[in-house]
């Protein structure tokens, strides 16, 4: 299948009080047309920030220091920000989800007033044309009574059925790319599963391709195709689904495989959490930022720089001396 | 309901749905000093629209034989030492104040919601320049700058609307400043800019709603404020140019004859009070019944 998405070397930094946080140090990844990938980090490695490079809505004082990001043959980073360019590809092209459902719709205005804008700015649909389309899109997200709940404010909405106009809104424009920003974090489990499944369902139906980031490898595991492991702003190990739960090579994915409770396994396994704590993103030294936290550390992780991602056969990529 | 529906969680846990604009008028209403504010402010816009029919004498030109009379049967509340009569010219005073008010609210309550929505969306440099203007027009007090405009320009009415827009200016620009930061700072704006929505458009279509009901609160007030600064200017001389009628140039005039004629000051003193009481109670109810944060508490 063809790459739809092609990040190479992506950079972003943060210019604070205390110094320059490099929330994104090169990262570089892809996504194919019609693909689910799973980006999976524990909280400030960078995840957010490479996605929000990505549709260039990083805010002062960070900056996008560096590197490209091609897609559909052109690299997004020769637009303005805030260009018309840039404009016709948010939304209508890559849309994103965010995490917090609660706050991510306007309080002050309908639920159907939301859903249509876009399509009428996007696709310049008329008023009727976009109503009609916004029920559409609640039914498939599985809104009951779509049409008079258009009226309704996203206070009489609860957060599961919030997330669903969320992705009834990112899907409304048809878009090749539906980044999902820790979709299900702030749902409960059940909830959670519901529209994890019916997101998958939607961007199938939608033929596009979805982007989960997730702190959390249970999510990701049933629905990525492929997925890319972040720490301190670098992506650590990528590799199908079943290649990084099989055969997790970089220590720090056997790490995080070691946290997860899983039934499939003898009785009696204690869960191991990773000792310590994420480094401090402001003047990291150049080499690897999790040797304090490695299990498998050597003499060599303290003296050379961050090695960089090695081909390991299949799709299967890592940054470790560890398997020399 | 013949149709089948799929259950979906969620449906069963979401609050019930009120209506808006019930609530909005079950909290409104609930206050008997608010509607006792609103009937006030009702008259008196009343009485603005339909003065020449309300008025029972002319307000400007009195009979000099009728200089000073006592309250009663001809002149209802007495007449000035023009013979001109009081309750007339308070009828005609009610124009001047609602105009000012409302004019001098409405420059600049627009252009401190621009300039605030501008100045808190963009940040920056231009935040700072639009700022610093407003901290430094804030450096005097409300009144005296607006006597240093009035009296630079020159008295009459256009020149105290201009004065006393200046002089509220910054308190719009800092409240709508101050609101916009909170404001930008959720996520639905950057979700908005996510979709691809321009920053006019953010800004007109989604910070704007978001602001615009404090700012309603802030205006009623302020209105009340603005009638208080507009008496106090024709008070002292500055403003409506003679014969119009100003309720505080005619307690000014009335105090030279405090002790014979006490209803010629009293009068407008004590309307002007009802007037900005009424403004306040109206801007308490609003406030209370727009308020997302007393939602589900009132």
């Amino acid at each position: 299948m063809s790459t739809l998405l092609e990040v190479k070397n992506l950079a972003t930094q943060f210019n604070t009080e205390g110094g320059v946080v490099k929330a994104v140090d090169g990262i570089s990844y892809h996504l194919d047309e019609q693909e689910i990938i799973g980006l999976v980090g524990e909280s400030g490695c960078g995840k957010s920030v490479s996605q929000l490079s990505v549709m260039q809505l990083i805010s002062s004082p960070g900056r996008i220091v560096g590197g490209e990001i091609i897609f559909e043959g052109q690299n997004l980073l020769q637009f303005e920000a805030n260009g018309p360019e840039m404009r016709s590809i948010r939304g209508a092209k890559i849309a994103m989800i965010f995490q917090e459902p609660m706050t991510s719709l306007n309080p002050v205005l309908t639920i159907g007033r939301q859903l249509t804008e876009t399509l009428e700015l996007h696709l310049g649909m008329s008023q009727e044309a976009s109503r009609e389309r916004a029920i559409e899109l609640l039914r498939l997200v599985g809104i009951p009574s779509a049409e008079e709940r258009l009226e309704d404010y996203p206070h009489h909405f609860s957060g599961g059925m919030r997330q669903r106009v969320m992705i009834a809104m990112g899907l409304s424009c048809n878009p090749k790319i539906l980044i999902a920003d820790e979709p299900t974090t702030a749902l409960d489990v059940t909830t959670q599963a519901q529209l994890l499944e019916m997101m998958k369902d939607m961007v199938e139906q939608f033929r596009a391709s979805l982007v989960i980031v997730t702190h959390n490898l249970g999510v990701v595991a049933r629905y990525a195709q492929r997925i890319y492991i972040m720490y301190a702003g670098r992506i650590v190990e990528a590799g199908t689904t079943k290649d990084i739960f099989a055969k997790p090579l970089h220590p720090y994915t056997i790490g995080l495989l070691k946290c997860i409770p899983r039934l499939d396994e003898e009785e009696g396994r204690k869960l191991v959490p990773i000792d310590g704590l994420p480094p401090n993103l402001i003047n990291m030294p150049s080499t690897c930022a999790f040797v304090p936290r490695c299990a498998y550390k050597s003499e060599r992780c303290l003296q050379e720089p961050w090695p960089p991602l090695r081909h390991m056969g299949n799709q299967h990529y890592v940054g470790c001396f560890s398997n020399d | 309901m013949p149709e089948k529906q799929t259950t979906v969680t969620g449906v069963s846990e979401a609050p019930p749905i009120v209506s808006e604009w019930r609530r909005f008028r079950r909290v409104f209403f609930q206050r008997k000093l608010v509607i006792f504010g609103l009937v006030i402010l009702m008259m008196l816009v009343f009485n603005a629209i339909f003065a020449p029919w309300l008025a029972p004498h002319d307000p400007y030109r009195g009979k000099m034989a009728d200089s000073l009379t006592q309250p009663g049967k001809k002149y209802l509340l007495g007449t000035d030492i023009q013979g001109r009569d009081t309750l007339s010219r308070l009828i005609y005073g009610s124009r001047t104040a609602l105009m000012v008010g409302f004019l001098s609210v409405g420059f600049a309550g627009i252009f401190g919601m621009a300039l605030g929505i501008v100045a808190g969306y963009f940040g920056g440099i231009i935040n700072m320049i639009i700022m610093r203007v407003m901290d430094a027009l804030m450096g005097f007090p409300m009144l005296l700058l607006a006597l240093l405009l009035a009296s630079v320009l020159g008295s009459g009415i256009q020149n105290v609307i201009i004065a006393l827009s200046f002089a509220t200016l910054p308190g719009y620009t800092r409240f709508i400043h101050g609101l916009t930061l909170s404001v930008r700072e959720n996520d639905y704006i950057l979700a908005e800019e996510a979709m691809g929505s321009s920053r006019a458009r953010t800004m007109l279509r989604h910070i704007l709603p978001n602001v615009f009901p404090p700012m309603i609160v802030l205006i009623t007030l302020m209105l009340g404020n603005l009638i208080l600064a507009e008496a106090g200017l024709s008070f002292l001389g500055i403003g409506i140019k003679p014969p119009g009628a100003a309720w505080g140039s005619m307690v000014a005039d009335g105090y030279q004859y405090l002790l014979m004629n006490p209803v010629l000051s009293f009068a407008p003193g004590l309307t002007i009070m009802v007037v900005v009481f009424a403004f306040n109670m109206v801007g308490d109810g609003l406030r209370d019944a727009l308020d997302p944060r007393l939602r589900g508490l009132l």
